[in-house]
């Protein structure tokens, strides 16, 4: 059960991230790059979640966690940058 | 019987991630402006991923006790999401995107750019819908 349950989760965050792709590829602006960019980093974590349950082992979490936590500052940078044309003032 | 129960929770939380995930990125490719599409990853996305992020707790608790490092990173998840929405949101408002033309009430930032009217006479716009 759990297997096929995985396929499908696969499947559907695989698509998921093809979606964001398009998007940041057409995005008519800049902040809508940086959310399509945003958006597949998060379903990347959950790709990498899926990988590690297939293989039944719990060391792809610290590799989530570091994607989680570099993916938020670097969202957060690259809005700042927008907004004030400067990181750190 | 418990066994078969906890697999079938497990596989209820993948395919629920699977499918929130999936909608929220349609949402993205598919609604009219960005203010719009803003909505879609930041909300059903993360609900997507937390609910895989959980289904995997569930399953690797299973046969050795708790472990806890999922949920260290659906917290994570659940907290950055709102704020990197709300920055996003910022950067749209100061280069003053265009909202669509159906979209009521204006923000403070969008003043200049368009003229301000109540609820009631909004007016209709031409695009269809999304």
């Amino acid at each position: 059960m759990i297997d096929m349950a995985l396929w499908i989760a696969l499947a559907l965050f695989c698509a998921a991230i093809v979606l964001n792709f398009y998007r940041a590829v057409v995005g008519p602006s800049l902040p809508d790059r940086i959310l399509a960019v945003d958006t597949m980093y998060m379903n990347s974590i959950a790709l990498i979640v899926l990988f590690g349950i297939w293989l039944n082992s719990k060391d792809y979490f610290e590799a989530a966690l570091l994607i989680a936590m570099l993916g938020f500052v670097s969202t957060i940078a690259v809005c700042k940058y927008l907004l004030r044309g400067d990181i750190i003032e | 019987m418990l066994d078969t129960m906890i697999e079938g929770v497990i596989a209820f939380m993948l395919i629920a991630g699977g499918a929130f995930a999936f909608i929220g990125s349609l949402g993205l490719t598919h609604l009219k402006d960005f203010y719009m599409r803003l909505h879609g990853p930041s909300k059903t996305t993360t609900l997507g991923v937390g609910c895989t992020l959980i289904g995997a707790l569930i399953y690797f608790s299973r046969e050795d006790g708790p472990v806890i490092q999922e949920l260290l990173i659906t917290i994570f998840a659940f907290i950055t999401a709102p704020v990197s929405a709300h920055m996003l949101a910022k950067s749209a408002l100061h280069h003053k995107l265009k909202p669509d033309p159906r979209t009521r009430g204006n923000p403070v930032e969008l003043e200049s750019e368009r003229p301000r009217h109540t609820i009631e006479e909004a007016p209709q716009g031409d695009s269809p819908l999304p």
